[in-house]
């Protein structure tokens, strides 16, 4: 009996074993760690650029070793280098609505030739307050930003065509055109709202970024999008949700039909209808900051006018096609022959065929129109399904040999399938819950493959606890060999949504060093010494300072009154590598100043109390660093105190009447 | 008595003149730095004219210990050395018209003094700018002189100092040792031959 009763409890004890929920710990092979150490002083292979969600600005990460290299400030105020602080940054972030210090970053684009990244620029989408941002690769610095009018959010962007010959951005949200007050219900959803889908066109010279036109489609949601590439360069592919035009409770009344839209969208012939003249103008408001490299300063143009072109009157260049359940990524393979529609409720992966979807539109292979558009019929230009791939796709990309790799939100984990008989090939845990994915050049002609990049929601137990607030993350896979191997986890900062990966020879050495400070045509500058000075306008005063190690020039001010606007304009006059110096002011309401060689920035500052003001070399730039320090006097308003100023002996004051 | 120049030594006499024309095209002397905080290093190349390289980064660096700082324009020897080298390829030519031993042992003399001198003059400049050290520099060590190495390595504070002929250094030093050694060679070939 006894003897029975152990067994019993035994075997009870096996098979609460053997029931035990899969451990969160995966299993990392042995050489997971050898393939991700970059040793001290080694560079790594990729850069990976990843964007920083709600932070607003741009992660660069090494990859394989995921080593956070720099933070790029693009759509948010930046004190630790003054970016929308200074008097040369602010204007990066004027909008027609006024300065907007803050911004969601999602989606991340390399500049491409031919199809592949060609280390020039990159784009970044701004969601809340629509815009683009083209940041440089050899100076790291955000140098354009553009305004989007009709937008309603900039979601659907900022994906390129395949010889960066426009940078695309598509509303999130439906808006009345005109952003004219609308009453908020379905009728007036359906009556009033737009949705826009607007085409930047950019230099190939400067990069500069201009709305050509914007296609004016019905008011329903754009997610993401594609621009076709090799046979359908000259596409566009958009994926959609709420094409069921609710303006509430989106979770379940944009859920209800079995599919949304794939807008396909034939850029050459918009191109070509723009050409003909048959756009129409309409007055619109928005802004294009640009930051001039030779005076190292940003200026604020404002553009009244916009081109549109209907797709309901222009026929033939705009085109439905269904695809299940809300779509996400809307893909499209390297080859350009296979658009992957991940619709993030659905059970299986929709694969069209490019050359279907055109033979589709030459037969008039439709179902019938959506809002006047022609809606082809889905197995028309349907390629195949991938069955049972998991629960909630949401993004595919390729590599190399015609595999393809799609994220599973809900599922959490990322599916391997082969783009020529759709079969599932392997499929990995994410820890936890993947939104995009990244395969370095996955979104090119050339897939530089190798890796996979999960980019996630969730990290709860995979780091250290730090509050209720926790870092998201990204993880590292190889696939390399037939089975995918999880390498590595990182924190990263902000929330990565989309991310781009290079190759660190296609951009390491064209990177700046320093600025030349012969070629500064700061109106400010203080190319020297010898060219430091005070000078009153008014109540306003601008100190032209310059900083060198280890002193700043002038370090000693008096004649400053309260009322008085006082403008630092600090040159940074070295010409050597990573030896930037920072300028801060005692109670100074706005931020530090970092100024990289050669650069002038100005920090303004009014002082609302008379007393001694100290200001201070924020960077530690030298042995004598501490030193680097200077005072300013202020007196009351309307003092006697006359404007005086030096650094060093008082053979270099230069008395000026106060007046 | 036969006072003329063998074939040999009148071919080392162009071969000299080219090494020294080498000198506008190429820098003669190279002071290269290192540091903790420059570990690509930084150079200084002195040519017969100029000085050249990353002399503006040093000149940055030199205010610490309080160095005077190095300008192209407080060297006279920019202009007297082009001159002197050009006066001795001058006198080259000279020497292989009028072909006479004792003109060629006196070139070759010449050419030895020039260095001799070069070498003093230069010595004398990092000594000047090794001692003559600003009263109030931020950074002053007892005892220490920042005198670079005439030719060589040394050690001062962070850095290491390394001084060496530069490709045109070589190029002369090919030059003295080939006339240096084409007189020993003339002297025992006059004295073998009871020329």
């Amino acid at each position: 009996m006894k003897i029975s009763h152990l067994l019993l409890t035994a075997t009870v004890a096996l098979a609460v074993q053997s029931c035990k929920m899969k451990s969160t710990e995966s299993a990392v092979g042995g050489d997971a760690a050898a393939r991700t150490y970059v040793a001290p002083g080694k560079y790594d292979e990729l850069y990976n650029f990843v964007s920083g969600g709600f932070s607003g600005q741009v992660a660069v990460y090494g990859i394989p070793s995921g080593r956070l290299l720099k933070v790029l400030p693009v759509f948010s105020v930046n004190p630790e280098n003054g970016y929308g602080y200074s008097e040369e940054t602010k204007a990066m972030l004027n909008t027609s609505h006024g300065f907007v210090p803050w911004d969601d970053q999602h989606h991340l684009a390399l500049s491409q030739t031919n199809g592949e990244h060609d280390g020039r620029w990159l784009f970044a989408n701004a969601n809340n307050s629509p815009r683009v941002a083209r940041i440089d690769l050899k100076a790291f610095k955000t140098m354009e930003i553009i305004e989007l009018p009709n937008s309603g959010g900039n979601h659907s962007s900022p994906f390129l065509t395949e010889n960066t010959e426009y940078v695309i951005a598509g509303t999130r949200f439906a808006i009345p055109v005109g952003n004219q007050e609308s009453a908020l219900d379905n009728e007036s959803f359906k009556k009033n709202f737009k949705s826009t889908a607007s085409f930047i066109g950019i230099d190939k010279n400067t990069g500069k970024m201009d709305v050509s036109f914007q296609i004016i489609l019905p008011g329903m949601d754009l997610d993401l999008s594609r621009a076709g590439k090799g046979p359908s360069h000259g596409w566009f592919f958009f994926s959609t949700y709420n094409t069921e035009q609710a303006s509430t409770l989106l979770e379940v009344n944009a859920s209800q039909k079995d599919k949304d839209f794939i807008v396909a969208v034939n850029w050459k012939k918009a191109e070509e209808y723009v050409k003909a003249g048959k756009a129409k103008k309409m007055a619109t408001e928005y802004v294009r900051n640009t930051f001039h490299e030779e005076t190292h300063s940003a200026t604020t143009e404002v553009i009244k006018e916009v081109l549109t072109l209907d797709p309901t009157e222009l026929k033939d260049f705009v085109y439905l096609i269904p695809c299940p359940k809300s779509p996400h990524g809307c893909d499209v393979d390297p080859s350009g022959e296979y658009i992957v529609g991940s619709g993030k409720l659905a059970a299986l992966i929709p694969v069209f065929a490019y050359q279907k979807f055109v033979k589709a539109i030459e037969d008039k292979a439709f179902e019938g129109e959506y809002n006047g558009i022609p809606v082809i019929k889905y197995e028309a230009a349907l390629h195949g399904e991938v069955q049972k791939p998991g629960l909630g796709p949401l993004h595919t990309e390729f590599d190399a040999n015609g595999n393809a790799y799609t994220s599973f939100f809900v599922s959490s984990e990322i599916v391997k399938w082969s783009l020529k008989d759709l079969k599932v090939l392997d499929r990995v845990p994410t820890y936890y819950s993947i939104g995009h994915l990244m395969v370095p050049g996955g979104d090119t002609r050339k897939p530089y493959g190798k890796y996979v990049v999960a980019y996630n929601k969730i990290t709860k137990d995979r780091f250290l606890p730090t509050g209720p607030e926790l870092a998201q993350s990204a993880q590292l896979y190889s696939i390399d060999g037939d089975k995918m191997q999880l390498l590595l986890d990182f924190p990263t900062i902000g929330e990565p949504h989309y991310a781009q990966a290079i190759p660190a020879e296609k951009i390491k050495d064209q990177s700046v060093k320093f600025f030349d400070i012969n070629k500064n045509k700061h109106p400010y500058v203080a190319a020297g010494e010898k060219a430091t000075k005070v000078e009153r306008k008014g109540n306003e005063v601008h100190v032209y300072m310059t900083a060198i190690r280890s002193h700043l020039t002038p370090d000693n001010i008096e004649g400053i009154q309260v009322g008085d606007d006082v403008y630092f304009h600090v040159t940074n006059l070295e010409q050597d590598w990573d030896i930037p110096h920072g300028f801060a002011i005692k109670h100074a309401p706005t931020a530090e100043l970092l100024i990289m060689p050669g650069e002038t920035s100005t920090l303004k500052f009014s002082p609302k109390t008379p007393g001694i003001y100290p200001f201070y070399c924020t960077d530690f730039c030298s042995a004598l660093h501490q030193e680097m320090q200077g005072y300013m006097r202020v007196s009351p308003k309307g003092s006697n105190v006359p404007l005086k100023w030096h650094t060093g002996g008082e053979d270099t004051t230069r008395a000026v009447a106060a007046k | 008595m036969n006072r003329k120049l063998s074939a040999i030594a009148k071919v080392s006499i162009v071969v000299a003149i080219g090494c020294i024309l080498m000198l506008w095209f190429v820098p003669m002397w190279r002071i290269d730095l290192a540091a903790p905080q420059y570990p690509e290093g930084i150079s200084m190349n002195i040519w017969i004219n100029d000085v050249k390289g990353d002399v503006e980064i040093i000149n940055g660096l030199n205010h610490y210990i309080g160095m005077k700082t190095i300008h192209k324009n407080d060297f006279k020897e920019f202009v007297y050395m082009p001159i002197a080298l050009g006066i001795f390829c001058g006198l080259g030519i000279l020497v292989l018209i009028f072909n006479r031993r004792s003109l060629f042992y006196m070139w070759t003399g010449l050419l030895l003094l020039i260095a001799a001198v070069s070498m003093y003059d230069f010595w004398k400049w990092e000594y000047d700018y090794g001692h003559n050290l600003d009263p109030t520099a931020p950074i002053k060590v007892p005892g220490m002189a920042y005198q670079p190495p005439l030719i060589g390595y040394k050690k001062m504070l962070n850095f290491e100092a390394l001084s060496q002929p530069d490709i045109g250094g070589w190029f002369f030093i090919v030059a003295a040792l080939l006339l240096t050694g084409m007189t020993v060679y003339e002297w025992r070939r006059a004295a073998k031959y009871k020329l």
